[in-house]
């Protein structure tokens, strides 16, 4: 099944382009990602995103929780311990020569107290748990950010226009337009497009004049507020439209400092991306994988793809998204029917006398 | 705690209370307010997942941390088996939609309207004046009602006009909207002829345009009834087209759903306002109503596997089953008192109504249940996933 709801589609053109350019997007190669986080910050720097709270979620570094209307950017962090399955690439520690205290690796088995007090000063053990490949351990990260979908639900289900697709095949919010109907934020498959809210968008610091108050108790030192322009409205990643419209590279790509984060032409991205992919495998990396590349998946394939190196929802993708209004056609059929079957039944209920 | 990823992927280490306390007392110069409001809630969040991982759960970022509870025992206390999945730290991946109250609200009134304007174009052609008015008047009530919260609920309500810039049939909410415009003032024609009818004295100047209006009343009420059941069907549609995994995978069946939730909304309102002899296609409307969500909701359930589950839990649940006593106290008051006493017919009434009301209060808090929880958004693709790579080789 493909039409312009479902299946691989050029998105500009088939928005009414003439003449668009290639279509722009990113590889996020997350088995180079440092966690540096710099996307993040460039991102807020340069689209001038509101803070939207400073808090410690405990997970591992990311205390910045998810995408959302004011973060466009988010890294995530997974601490995994890792069983044997690296069977094919066992790690054998290269003795460098440097000082160690042999605190890297954890003992796996929680039962042995013995070996949590050993282990410290044991460093032959420790070399023994990571020949065995039985103690292994692994950090996983990954700069996540709007898909900039070939189907994009977000659009499609926006009322007012306000989302639009872009000569460059992104899908971009025109703040200007939208009423903040919110309706694109159950849309979208991956929880990226939210509503502003006031909550998040003091920006002139009278949030910590609000805590102040709290603690001492009194409610009288008035807050000044001032409202960022864009509350109540549904914000997301532009890939940085100003930025491209000027021949600039986004600000997140500009900012990574080990490339992990790719920009470019989304063709040339996914040649990049599968190159990549074989590359890994061979280097005894099996579990790379890429997501969001492929034309045929359910969102028409993604302008931002990634090469993973574990299932999808390990770092909080859906493992097999699906644009919603694939099935709208058939949702308005089914409407229609129960439409009709309203009039039917309005019309039995006026059969049969006066009573 | 084994090991150092142990202590990170896995909640409910430090209890939050003692937590956030400390914190507090650290960081109160540095942190925002906000920040400790968001992270106190997180943190309260956190600690409701660490509850359900200690049930068995949850397996967070990464398959060893799979449904595996801290303390062991825990997992003993589900009868029925969870389904295990992998997410990130059990955060959602969908985000639930940022409606309130307003949007059920909305779906109930329309609702009423919309069986109101049936039954008052059915009473027009039938000649049952009071039953005419009832409905007039009830759709009136009912669209503008449902107008107000759906406005209310924009992050920008001045700017609800927008919506009108443009006509987009991939976006339910604009066809609800252009249908809304079509049918609103058609309703409100209709039942302001009804208003000027009920009013005894008028000026002699108003008298012309009064006599011109009752003359449109007719064919606008009748226009207004075509135009209805798509008022009230096209909401099924415009939660279905969203990526909450409960209302999505209810879309074959949840506009007929509503529409029988509609019906019966109107009847009861018919049942409560018009005099027993002329309520009787009301009463018929309303059993005819619920009986038909009765039948569609089995049939919905059944269709929909997991996703189901919410219709089952917490708030939701809890709405959904006021909704279906209420709905058996107005279905049996109808059918067996409502021919014969007005104050039977009033109560059943209302138990109609009300019913109708939690009915959409009940699917909206499941589908904001369901996308909430990442099980519900990871499974199912999960199972389309691994199927689909079985079959592939």
């Amino acid at each position: 099944m493909s039409n312009r709801l479902f299946g691989p589609l050029d998105p500009a053109p088939d928005a009414g382009w003439q003449d668009a350019p290639a279509r722009k997007g990113f590889l996020t190669d997350t088995s180079i990602c440092i966690g540096c986080k710099a996307c993040e910050v460039a991102c807020k720097e340069w689209n001038a995103i509101p803070e939207d709270g400073l808090s410690l979620l405990g997970s591992s570094y990311d205390n910045t929780g998810s995408l959302g209307a004011s973060t466009w950017r988010h890294v995530a962090f997974i601490e995994q311990p890792m069983a044997s399955t690296r069977a094919t690439r066992p790690s054998v520690p290269v003795d460098l020569g440097m000082p160690s205290v042999g605190l890297r690796d954890a003992p796996q088995d929680p039962t042995s107290e013995q070996a949590t007090s050993a282990q410290a000063t044991d460093a032959q053990a420790t070399d023994a748990q990571a020949t065995t490949g039985k103690a292994d351990f692994r950090w996983l990260m990954s700069s996540d950010v709007c898909k900039h979908c070939t189907h994009a639900a977000c659009l499609d289900v926006c009322p007012t226009g306000s989302l639009f697709r872009t000569e460059f095949g992104t899908v971009v919010v025109q703040d200007d337009i939208c009423n903040g109907c919110g309706y694109c934020v159950p849309a979208c498959p991956f929880g990226v497009i939210e509503r502003r809210t006031d909550d998040a968008a003091r920006v002139d610091g009278s949030g910590l004049r609000t805590i102040v108050n709290k603690v001492k108790r009194v409610d009288k030192v008035p807050e000044k507020r001032v409202r960022d322009k864009n509350v109540g409205i549904a914000q997301k990643c532009t890939l940085c439209y100003d930025r491209l419209s000027a021949g600039n590279t986004p600000a997140c790509a500009q900012a990574c400092p080990t490339q992990s984060i790719q920009f470019g032409d989304v063709d040339e991205l996914r040649e990049r991306a599968q190159v990549r992919m074989e590359q890994l495998h061979a280097q005894g990396v099996p579990e790379a994988r890429l997501y969001g590349a492929d034309p045929g998946d359910g969102i028409g394939g993604a302008g931002a793809m990634f090469l993973l190196l574990d299932e999808p929802e390990v770092y909080g993708l859906p493992p097999d998204p699906v644009v919603t209004t694939k099935d709208l056609a058939a949702m308005w059929r089914k409407a229609g029917l129960a439409a009709l079957a309203m009039l039917g039944g309005a019309a039995v209920s006026f059969l049969g006398g006066r009573s | 705690m084994s090991n150092p990823g142990e202590a990170e992927t896995t909640y409910g280490r430090w209890p939050d209370d003692d937590r956030g306390r400390g914190r507090r007392r650290r960081d109160v110069q540095a942190a925002a307010a906000r920040g400790l409001r968001r992270g106190r809630e997180q943190l309260n969040e956190l600690a409701e997942r660490a509850d359900r991982v200690d049930r068995g759960g949850y397996g967070f970022a990464g398959r060893q941390g799979r449904g595996r509870g801290d303390k062991g025992e825990g997992g003993e206390r589900a009868v029925v088996p969870e389904a295990t999945f992998t997410s990130y730290y059990g955060r959602p991946v969908v985000k639930a939609s940022p409606w309130k109250a307003d949007i059920p609200a909305y779906f109930f009134f329309g609702g009423v309207a919309a069986g109101s304007s049936l039954l008052g174009a059915g009473a027009d052609l039938t000649d049952r004046p009071a039953l005419r008015r009832v409905g007039r008047l009830g759709a009136l009530a009912g669209i503008s009602l449902s107008m107000g919260v759906l406005i209310h609920d924009l992050g920008r309500p001045s700017r609800f006009l927008n919506m009108q810039r443009v006509m987009k049939p991939t976006s339910p909410m604009s066809v609800g909207t252009w249908i809304l415009s079509l049918y609103g003032p058609l309703a409100g024609l209709a039942a302001v002829s009804e208003l000027v009818e009920l009013s005894r004295y008028l000026p002699r100047a108003l008298r012309g345009p009064a006599r011109l209006l009752a003359s449109a009343a007719r064919p606008a009420g009748l226009a207004a009834a075509l135009t209805a059941p798509a008022v009230a069907s096209y909401t099924a549609v415009l939660l279905s087209d969203t990526a909450t995994p409960t209302w999505h995978d209810a879309y074959p069946h949840l506009p007929f759903f509503f529409v029988g939730s509609a019906a019966a909304a109107a009847g009861g309102l018919a049942m409560i306002a018009a005099p027993v002899g002329e309520a009787g296609p009301g009463r018929r409307m309303g059993i005819g109503g619920v009986l038909a969500e009765f039948v569609v909701d089995q049939r919905m359930e059944a269709a929909m596997g997991l996703t189901a589950e919410p219709l089952h839990d917490g708030k939701a649940g809890l709405y959904l089953r006021i909704a279906k006593t209420l709905n058996v106290i107005g279905l049996a008051g109808a059918v067996l008192l409502g021919r014969r006493s007005r104050t039977a017919s009033v109560i059943s009434g209302s138990a109609l109504l009300a019913g109708s009301a939690c009915t959409r209060f009940g699917i909206f808090e499941a589908g904001q249940q369901s996308a909430r929880d990442p099980k519900y958004t990871v499974v199912p693709q999960r199972e389309r996933l691994d199927a689909r790579e079985g079959t592939k080789g």
